[in-house]
């Protein structure tokens, strides 16, 4: 009686992993062919400007507020331990320079883009998710319209170009952090703080954090505007939807993360 | 000019459809009741291709709608005007940029002067001008369903498409939308009109044809008056509005 529980938890993961050979594949090839047509929509006509700037608006004004903030405790703490440590070594000279390198580079677009996908990405899937609950993108469909076309393109345009601003932001802000904690906790000299970083974060690192982030931006709207499209219609589409949405986003920054820090480290990009 | 051939549709188990044929003719006011939960909304999605069958073709044109892309389908439906059952407004849209919307997306080639006049002009025919600035969240159930209705007609398509039109609304403006109906329709001897409804006085008083479902099927299609003088029980049932009888309610 006892083998029982166990055969049958071997026959449910003999099920389960059956079922994932087929569907795995399968939802892969939807989500190219989903990537293939937003493609093919970025280059129809008509090019919707003004719904680009709207959202665009939108992305900067509902997160700017959060990533200062956010940029603000990441620069500052980040410092501390690193002046902790530095400390060690009487070398808290290099807290500038450690800290601006760390934070242009994988700080600055990791957390911001965790923060944006929270942010950002939930409130398009489920605005998203709630049109096609009420029906809204069968209507949008019947009057020949592509929402990729009309929803997603422009939240994607949109986010390439003011997610990485906000980056940027985060990056300054961060620095700013860094800089109050290490010159009035450390005491560390501003002028040896200043040189350290800027003898190792030149604008190569900058331009190699806000990649980055364009990369993450991509990758926030197309997986939320994917699962808001796929959204179950009834009461918990769109909250199931939301959800699965942030942790598809960010486990897809967290592989993406590691695979262009491998390529920028191995082939220097 | 629409013709359904032993088309199926399935919900998990739940069959829908079941082989169904029905062929609905251009230029004519076609009325397609049932008893709620019976497919219509379905079948309706299904005519311009928003649900594919099962099995079975959906003819539209003579074109196999099955054999389109999503983007030949996209081209087809701007010749469609659909009234959704629950209006399906656009939340982000005003009522005036809801009526808009399908002028400023078909390219209809008219100006932007005489889109908004059209516009206007729509929503003057349901009565709804006054509201042209609020949003669908402040409107009533039946205003919303209203502006749909203008939305629909506002690019003069050649085949509308109404989901139960006057639900939800008080008799005068229920007669109203009934006589809008049919002066469309009207206007056009090409005009092709299809209403879901569970109203019968006027599914005798406007239809040119009425099909009914039942389990699936079109158990009826033909003039009022063949429905009126038809045999069968379930429909004599469904006419005389009675619980007892042969057909089953789930
Ligand atoms: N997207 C869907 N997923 C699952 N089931 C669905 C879906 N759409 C419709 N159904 C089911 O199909 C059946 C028919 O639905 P439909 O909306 O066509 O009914 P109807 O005839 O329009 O009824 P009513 O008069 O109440 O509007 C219902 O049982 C419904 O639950
Ligand atoms: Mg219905």
């Amino acid at each position: 009686m006892r083998a029982l529980p166990l055969l049958s938890s071997i026959h449910r993961l003999v099920a389960y992993l059956g079922r994932l050979a087929v569907e795995l594949p399968r939802q892969v090839g939807l989500f190219m062919l989903f990537l293939g047509e937003i493609f093919r929509q970025l280059l129809r006509r008509p090019f919707r400007l003004g719904s680009i700037i709207k959202h665009a608006e939108a992305m900067g004004n509902h997160s700017l507020a959060i990533i200062c903030l956010t940029a603000l405790s990441t620069g500052g703490v980040f410092a501390l331990q690193m002046a902790g440590l530095f400390k060690v070594f009487s070398a808290e000279n290099m807290v500038g320079g450690a800290t601006g390198l760390a934070l242009t580079t994988e700080l600055a677009p990791l957390i911001g883009g965790f923060v944006l996908a929270g942010r950002v990405g939930s409130a398009m899937c489920a605005e998203i998710a709630t049109m096609v609950v009420r029906e809204q993108i069968d209507a949008m469909e019947a009057m020949g319209v592509s929402p990729i076309h009309y929803l997603v393109v422009p939240r994607l345009i949109a986010a390439a170009v003011v997610m990485p601003l906000l980056i940027g932001i985060f990056m300054v802000v961060g620095m700013l952090g860094a800089y109050s904690v290490s010159i009035f906790l450390f005491e560390v000299d501003q002028g040896i703080f200043l040189e350290k970083l800027v003898a190792l974060v030149g604008h190569n690192e900058v331009i190699k954090g806000l990649r980055k982030m364009f990369v993450f931006a991509l990758i926030i709207t197309v997986v939320s505007c994917r699962y808001g499209l796929q959204a179950e219609k009834g009461a918990k589409g769109v909250g199931v939807a939301t959800t699965n949405a942030v942790i598809a986003a960010l486990l897809g920054i967290l592989f993406a993360d590691f695979v262009i820090s491998y390529m920028q480290l191995r082939w220097s990009l | 000019m629409i013709f359904f051939r032993g088309v199926s549709k399935t919900f998990g188990r739940h069959a829908v459809l079941d082989d169904l044929d029905l062929h609905i003719e251009r230029g004519k006011i076609t009325f397609i009741i049932g008893k709620s939960g019976e497919g219509k909304s379905v079948t309706l999605k299904h005519i311009i291709g928003l649900m594919r069958p099962d099995a079975g073709t959906v003819i539209v044109d003579g074109v196999d709608l099955g054999s389109l892309g999503e983007g030949e389908l996209l081209a087809l439906r701007k010749n469609f005007g659909v009234l959704f059952q629950q209006a399906a407004l656009f939340d982000h849209l005003n009522v005036f940029e809801n009526v808009l919307f399908p002028l400023e997306e078909q390219g209809a080639g008219l100006s932007r002067a005489l889109r908004e006049q059209r516009a206007e002009e729509v929503l003057a025919l349901i009565n709804m001008l006054s509201v042209r600035d609020k949003y669908p969240g402040e409107l009533s159930t039946g205003e919303k369903k209203r502006v749909g209705l203008a939305r629909a007609l506002s690019s003069k398509p050649a085949v509308l498409l109404y989901d139960e039109p006057t639900t939800g609304m008080d008799p005068l403006v229920s007669e109203m939308i009934d006589k809008l109906i049919v002066e469309v329709n009207a206007h056009d001897p090409q005009m092709t009109s299809v209403v879901i409804s569970h109203d019968l006085k006027a599914a005798m008083a406007t239809a040119e044809r009425i099909i009914m479902l039942y389990k699936g099927r079109g158990i009826l299609s033909g003039s009022p008056q063949e429905f009126r003088n038809s045999s069968d029980p379930v429909v004599r049932q469904f006419f005389a509005g009675r619980v007892e009888g042969p057909m089953e309610f789930f």
